[in-house]
């Protein structure tokens, strides 16, 4: 595969965390690297799994196929192969090739001289997951209460575990992470917009400065955050949906069994007017 | 400044996890696994009054003389033997005015007498059991129901419901039904009137909960509207709340109104609602000139039972415990004045109308 003109000078050497120069190479345009390395071990393993789960389920309809975590009854232990074990190893395979690739991201982040925000916030998502999958089960004895892998299944599966509590939507940290969601993608498409008006001018004009962009908001709403500082805000926003995401599901259970409706009952029993 | 600081976040880290249920849990699956048809509960619950109180004595003979040969003015219990009425009559004192005693209902002087409200409430309150016992088996199977099973000790049962005042009209402080959050709708916005869509009315007439819209468009065949989502919506986490339950306890919720994949539990519940909608038609509501100003709601209509009145909080009513069996008189017919029909409209168990 042939470099791109502007490839070379990204191919340093160095910045490892594991395994010194062995690992320090490309693979066309990819870098590779111990975690690399192990990122395709496990994430190949883990694929294969899924389709090994897969031929001994009752479907090959992509939709429908679901490998399900183990019963109730095995708590933290391990399950048979064919009653959750798959799921069980699967996720093990799924947590270590994740893992491996934000350390492979800390990696290029070393060699290119940059902040760690990329690896930061991937490491938020595999926080998220993990929260499902580990941090949750663990606190509620069991891996029953992890999420099968399946299109359709995963989507039963949160659609029954919010039904637990009634009301999902009255979870104060649903409520934040939804808002964050939302913010998340109401801010992508401003900047977008903002962005792609800017750098597509009529024909015949001129391409915008970040000058245009920023009197544009000040004069919409008074204030422009800036170039930069709009993925600051952006980053801000994403990492907090993440955050608010695992919260609201790791509280459901371990601090709460009851409908979410009824947990704001605690303010309407303050003693300031009860 | 630091010094605020931490105090402040000791205060929000102490209310937030005052607010959450800290002790042990129980879970159950309640589905095929990776469903997420479970249910985490609290191991010790407080709940109500749920031990079962021991028969006065021993049940005597079902045979010998007949209660109204012996005693004037028995217009249920007639039939049963002298012995059983008086076991009955016992054990009733003891189920809804222990403290109270005989002369809560009866005047000592002439025990026939009707002149007490609280003696023609109760031989309402009999004929009803009987219904229940008799007539809704889909529901309370050969358990059946005692008084105890909503008084509790309690000569009004701790879980009634009135209807709920209108409140303000206008632009002001008008609240539309919604957004008070009362026990009735669990605690939601989500419409506080819920309960009288579904457990009042006719009983003849099925109030079916047919909320999910069968075609694209609204028209005259279709008149399905999201607005009567939210009346469902209350109604069944009402009932979730009555029972310690969630939603997947009977339903599946990829397709809440699919009988296929709900569990057996929503046939019984299904019945229930009925159950509750006849009780309150045929055997609260027409108490209302029989009840004084201060055992009736806000809008003069009577007390009236929901899914809390009898499970509070359990989703079989005392932990499934045999009571009613000891009582032979509980299980009569229902005598020709209590006009219940057999639910006409319910389906067989299993296979309940779409």
């Amino acid at each position: 595969m042939a470099l791109l003109s502007f490839e070379r000078k990204y191919r340093v050497r160095g910045g490892t965390l594991i395994g010194g120069d062995l690992f320090d190479f490309w693979v066309g345009p990819f870098y590779v690297g111990f975690f690399g390395v192990v990122t395709a071990i496990f994430a190949s393993l883990g694929t294969a799994l899924i389709f090994y789960a897969a031929s001994q389920g009752p479907t090959w309809n992509p939709w429908l196929i679901s490998i399900a975590p183990p019963d109730l009854k095995y708590g933290l232990s391990l399950a048979p192969l064919k009653e959750g074990g798959f799921w069980q190893v699967i996720t093990v395979c799924a947590l270590i090739s994740f893992s491996s690739w934000a350390a492979r991201e800390v990696e290029i982040c070393r060699k290119l001289g940059m902040g760690y925000h990329v690896p930061f916030a991937f490491s938020m998502a595999i926080f998220a997951y993990f929260t499902l999958v580990v941090i949750r089960p663990v606190l509620l004895g069991a891996w029953h209460w992890g999420f099968p892998y399946g299109i359709f299944s995963h989507l039963d599966w949160v659609s029954n575990t919010g039904y637990q509590y009634l009301h999902f939507h009255y979870n104060p940290a649903h409520m934040l992470a939804v808002s964050f969601f939302f913010t998340t993608t109401l801010a992508l498409a401003l900047h977008g917009a903002l962005v792609l008006s800017a750098v597509n001018p009529p024909a015949g004009g001129e391409v915008k400065t970040p000058e245009y962009e920023d009197t544009f908001f000040r004069d919409l709403i008074g204030y422009s955050v800036g170039t930069l500082g709009i993925h600051r805000v952006g980053l801000l926003l994403a990492l907090n949906a993440g955050f608010w995401s695992a919260v609201c599901i790791v509280i459901s259970g371990p601090l709460w069994t009851k409908g979410w409706p009824e947990w704001w009952t605690w303010w309407l029993n303050l003693p300031i007017w009860s | 400044m630091k010094r605020i600081a931490s105090l402040a976040l000791a205060a929000v880290v102490t209310m937030a996890l005052g607010a959450c249920q800290l002790s042990p849990k129980t879970a159950t699956q309640n589905g095929f696994r990776g469903t997420g048809m479970d249910h985490v509960t609290l191991t010790k619950v407080a709940m109500a009054k749920d031990e079962v109180p021991a028969p006065p004595y021993d049940p005597p003979a079902t045979d010998g003389q007949r209660a109204k040969e012996v005693y004037q003015n028995v217009q249920v219990l007639g039939d049963e033997s002298a012995d059983q009425f008086n076991y009955t009559m016992a054990a009733i004192t003891q189920w809804v005015a222990p403290q109270q005693g005989c002369n809560y209902c009866h005047n000592p002087e002439n025990m026939a007498s009707d002149e007490l409200y609280t003696k023609v409430v109760a031989r309402r309150m009999l004929q009803m059991t009987r219904n229940i016992n008799h007539n809704w088996k889909q529901h309370v199977a050969a358990t059946g129901v005692t008084c105890w099973t909503c008084h509790r000790g309690n000569p009004v049962p701790a879980n009634y419901w009135t209807m709920p005042t209108e409140g303000p009209k206008g632009i002001i402080g008008n609240r539309h039904g919604q957004n008070n959050p009362v026990p009735e709708s669990a605690f939601s916005s989500l419409p506080n009137a819920s309960l009288a869509v579904y457990f009042t009315g006719d009983p003849k007439v099925d109030q079916n909960i047919r909320v999910q819209s069968t075609g694209l468009h609204p028209s005259a065949a279709n008149k399905t509207s999201i607005m009567a989502t939210e009346d469902s919506y209350a109604v069944m986490m009402h009932a979730s709340q009555s029972l310690g339950v969630n939603c997947t306890f009977c339903h599946n919720t990829q397709s809440f109104q699919n009988w296929d994949i709900s569990t057996p539990q929503r046939a019984k519940a299904w019945y229930g609602i009925r159950m509750v909608r006849q009780t309150n038609g045929e055997y609260m509501t027409p108490l209302a000139s029989v009840f004084p100003a201060n055992r009736k709601g806000a809008l003069g209509d009577t007390f009236k039972v929901s899914c809390a009145t009898c499970h509070q909080g359990k989703n079989k009513p005392m932990g499934g415990a045999q009571m009613a069996k000891d009582y032979h008189a509980l299980w009569g017919e229902p005598s020709p004045a209590s006009l219940t029909p057999a639910p006409a409209a319910a389906p067989a168990v299993g296979a309940p109308a779409r």
